[in-house]
């Protein structure tokens, strides 16, 4: 094709575009060299941390682990559910070392595929039996608490219902917040379903549905509700409100635990695993190891007010009261929590499936 | 083909034939090649689906698919889809012509100002609605009022419709600025009063900005899942999304995307249905002329009355929210964290708006000036990339991964943000192509045709001619995906580099250890790097208006 001149104003125009899609492309060059430049390469004692857990939370434990021991981790910060089904796709050839789940369910989903790898004893040994798989395929790091919040301003604690199964009396007819979608909430109807058995468990939702709850997507959803006067009691988990009150101690928000044994008071627990696909198996348990250690025990203890899962660790977390009983001791909570395997949360599938059945999902 | 006569410029549309071909030779090898890879890329997720779909077990997948909830969820995502779409329009309207044509005061900031939910992420939008009211709500503790929190149905409306409104403004402000002001004299000169002008040859005008901006807005109330569930209006995706990611079981997670695939392209049928056969540019031979502005007169108060309430309830309310939660944060202990979230952000959300623009001149240019079954079906394919869920989108490219070797994951994948970027491009496409479509709809092939009488080459042509014209397109393009960008949390959280952190994966992860104080600087931040962005990108827009 011939080319023939054309007009200087043309041309200028055609410069112009020219210079604009170069000044495009070199600012994609230049983030590139910066991001190159500002990581160094990767080294072969690195760990890689699949994290279910929120950055805020455990970045620092992460830190003073890379300080202690040198090892540097490479964090991928996500959503349990998200992290699990990505390893699972990714199976055998996941660049993973540990998954640090938020909940039992997202590792029985690892655990279902075969992609997890028995722990040592040593670590096993740290934490009381049914804090860990029972065939040592993880161990739970810290316990969160199922409890009861409620409007102390519009319900005396004289009305407040002992057991969970109560919630469906017609006296707490519209005034019930709940989150059918949250995974700790389905981890609860697991463990009623193995408590309680199945009957028992849809008979409760039914009966629930028909007292009219109010749904939130979320537990800080529920704490807002009841925050708002649009719902007087939830069932949630027990630190959110907790840290709550640190920010803003007049929030008219109070919470305590159903009476001792109760399914109501469930101790969940996030928990940690090392991946068959694990470079390096033995900074993957070192850096287990580390979370069961006292001084990071003590800081899910202080900081994010959850549970401590070692003897030696004094939880501070233990604001909520028990029903039938006076005030109790900071740590009583756990003691209240009914006595449920931890790996048998694993079965979601099931009370998914219950949970389609009975038009909540 | 067509007369070369020069006829005056018609008022009305040229409704053509069908297949309203420019030319009939076949398209070239390099402006085929780019739409095709995007095709494919597209296409990956779409096979992964589809894969995984073949998978499940007939019996529970009957369980999970016939079920009457279903249909009535169907039906909350069809009412809500409809509402958000009627007051988008109703919104971006006015708010269109007026920072286009009128003699608006302070027409810049308003341009800038009212695309700026779009930086608001969804759920931080339905968070701070719902900080509002209630008994210990922000208007109960100022001013004593309890006035009940927005939910539900109104609830999701609103916010959907207070962040999604910008899209159909930017595609409404990109059609009225390349539209010809001579076909409004015409009109006016044949005796049309200035109202039935609007109507009768803007308004016809403006579909195709129209069907673009619709569509977008529509997938993203079809696909959302933040703002239903916070505002408790169940959707078809909202009760999808939940199993998707509460059954952690990508067999029948794939069958929940395909069915929101499924309703995603019917969606996308009626627009090219509502489409065909329109053809809007020039007919004459001369070239579009710089428009009138309008006097406003004593319609300014309440123009500029309904724009500051329109930008009062969609900025000033998320950005006093989220100011009033940052007051008790300790900013200090933040800064070093919101360096480098900024950092990564940008690094991802600018390469992703540059590419995904050059992606999309291909992809819209093909479509427009080849018509053909195939060359309209890859522009549509860019569509369905969009109504992927970015969560399977995300696995599909965590599978593809499964078979690089060692060395080019970890460059790819957990070192640089190249697949992040891909990601981002691809899924985004949509939004890119919209506008870059609008554009050429008014871009006068004769143009074109006189340039390659002259000896051009068809590159040289597109840009010396095409691209000029096209430039407002390009300048919303590359906003749209930038801003989508910066808020994506599933595509980040798989495929992003090892440690990398975003200003919205750092919202999300406060917000949701109800660390609200922590969250609010991220938000402020996201929406201020956001502002300057499409700042620098628009006002380059209105200096070649």
């Amino acid at each position: 094709m011939p080319h023939r001149p054309c007009h200087p104003r043309h041309r200028a125009q055609a410069m112009k575009n020219v210079l604009l899609v170069l000044f495009a492309l070199s600012l994609i060059v230049a983030f590139v060299l910066i991001l190159i430049l500002g990581r160094p390469g990767p080294a072969d004692d690195e760990l890689v941390l699949y994290a279910g857990r929120s950055r805020a939370l455990i970045e620092p434990i992460v830190e003073q682990f890379q300080e202690q021991t040198g090892i540097r981790v490479r964090p991928r910060y996500g959503n349990t559910a998200e992290l699990a089904m990505a390893l699972r796709e990714a199976g055998e050839r996941a660049r993973a070392d540990v998954f640090w789940a938020q909940d039992a369910g997202g590792l029985g989903a690892l655990v279902g595929a075969g992609l997890l790898s028995p722990l040592s004893d040593e670590l096993l040994d740290r934490v009381e039996p049914h804090y860990r798989h029972p065939e040592g395929l993880w161990v739970a790091t810290s316990g969160r608490a199922r409890v009861l919040a409620y409007a102390p301003d519009r319900i005396d604690e004289a009305n407040l219902p002992d057991s969970v199964f109560d919630l469906s009396d017609e006296r707490y007819r519209g005034r019930v917040a709940w989150a059918p979608t949250n995974a700790s909430f389905q981890a609860f109807v697991t463990a009623m379903r193995r408590q309680h058995g199945e009957e028992a468990a849809r008979d409760w939702l039914t009966a629930m549905q028909a007292n009219e709850p109010r749904a939130y997507a979320n537990n800080t959803g529920i704490l807002e509700g009841i925050a708002a006067g649009e719902v007087d009691l939830g069932i949630t988990n027990h630190y959110y409100l907790l840290r709550r009150l640190a920010e803003d101690p007049d929030y008219p928000v109070a919470q305590r635990s159903f009476e001792r044994g109760d399914i109501g008071n469930l101790l969940n627990i996030a928990g940690v695993a090392q991946l068959t696909a694990a470079r390096n198996p033995d900074t993957a348990q070192q850096f287990i190891a580390f979370i069961l250690s006292p001084e990071a025990q003590q800081y899910f203890a202080s900081e994010t007010m959850e549970y401590p899962v070692v003897e030696s660790v004094e939880s501070e977390a233990g604001v909520a009261g028990v029903a039938g009983g006076a005030r109790p001791a900071p740590g009583d909570v756990a003691e209240a929590a009914p006595q449920v395997d931890l790996d048998e949360l694993e079965d979601l599938e099931g009370t998914l499936r219950l949970l389609r059945e009975v038009g909540l999902l | 083909m067509s007369p070369a006569t020069a006829t005056p410029p018609a008022p009305v549309p040229v409704v053509a034939p069908p297949v309203a071909g420019r030319t009939s030779s076949p398209p070239p090898w390099y402006l085929v090649l780019p739409p095709l890879l995007c095709g494919l890329g597209v296409a990956i997720p779409l096979g992964y689906l589809a894969m995984r779909a073949f998978a499940a077990d007939p019996g529970e997948l009957a369980e999970l698919l016939l079920r009457w909830r279903n249909v009535s969820l169907l039906a909350n995502t069809l009412l809500l889809t409809v509402a958000v779409l009627a007051v988008t329009v109703a919104l971006a309207l006015p708010a269109a012509w007026l920072t286009v044509r009128a003699d608006l005061p302070a027409r810049g900031f308003f341009t800038l100002a009212l695309v700026m939910p779009l930086a608001v992420p969804g759920y931080l939008m339905a968070y701070t609605l719902l900080a509002i009211g209630g008994n210990y709500g922000a208007l109960a503790q100022l001013t004593g009022i309890t006035a009940p929190r927005l939910s539900g149905f109104v609830g999701a409306l609103v916010a959907l419709s207070l962040y999604n409104f910008p899209y159909m403004l930017l595609n409404l402000r990109a059609g009225l600025i390349t539209l010809d002001p001579a076909m409004e004299e015409s009109a006016r000169g044949l005796g049309l009063r200035p109202v039935a002008v609007f109507y009768r040859v803007v308004l016809p005008h403006l579909r195709p900005a129209l069907l673009a901006g619709s569509l977008i807005v529509g997938l993203h109330v079809i696909t959302d899942f933040g703002v239903v569930s916070l505002m408790g209006y169940e959707t078809f995706s909202y009760a999808l999304y939940a199993q998707y990611t509460a059954g952690m079981n990508p067999v029948y997670g794939a069958w929940i995307a395909l069915m929101l695939l499924a309703l995603a392209a019917a969606f996308i049928a009626i627009e090219i249905a509502l489409l065909r056969g329109l053809r809007l540019h020039r007919t004459g031979a001369t070239t579009t002329r710089r428009q009138r502005t309008v006097a406003l007169g004593a319609w300014k108060a309440p123009a500029l009355a309904l724009l500051t309430l329109i930008l009062l309830a969609a900025v000033a309310v998320p950005v006093a929210t989220m100011s009033y939660w940052a007051s008790r944060a300790d900013l200090a202990a933040l800064a070093p964290r919101l360096g480098s979230a900024v950092v990564d952000s940008l690094a991802v959300s600018i390469p992703a708006a540059v590419t995904a623009t050059l992606l999309a001149m291909p992809v819209a240019f093909l479509a427009r000036r080849y018509p053909s079954k195939r060359s309209l079906a890859l522009e549509r394919v860019s569509y369905l990339g969009y109504a992927t869920p970015s969560l399977a989108f995300a696995l599909a490219l965590v599978v593809a991964g499964v078979y690089l070797p060692d060395g080019a994951y970890r460059w790819l994948y957990q070192e640089l943000p190249v697949v992040l970027v891909y990601a981002y491009s691809l899924h985004f496409l949509a939004e890119a192509v919209g506008p870059v479509r609008a554009g050429l709809y008014q871009a006068t092939p004769k143009l074109e045709e006189a340039s390659r009488s002259l000896g051009h080459s068809q590159i040289a042509t597109f840009v010396r001619v095409t691209l000029p014209l096209l430039r407002s397109g390009l300048v919303v393009a590359m906003a749209l995906v930038f801003l989508s960008a910066m808020k994506e949390l599933p595509l980040t959280f798989l495929l992003s580099p090892l440690g990398f952190d975003t200003l919205a994966t750092n919202i999300w992860s406060h917000t949701r250890e109800a660390m609200y104080a922590e969250a609010a600087p991220f938000a402020l931040l996201i929406m201020l790097v956001s502002a300057a962005f499409v700042a620098v990108l628009l006002s380059h827009e209105r200096h070649e208006a």
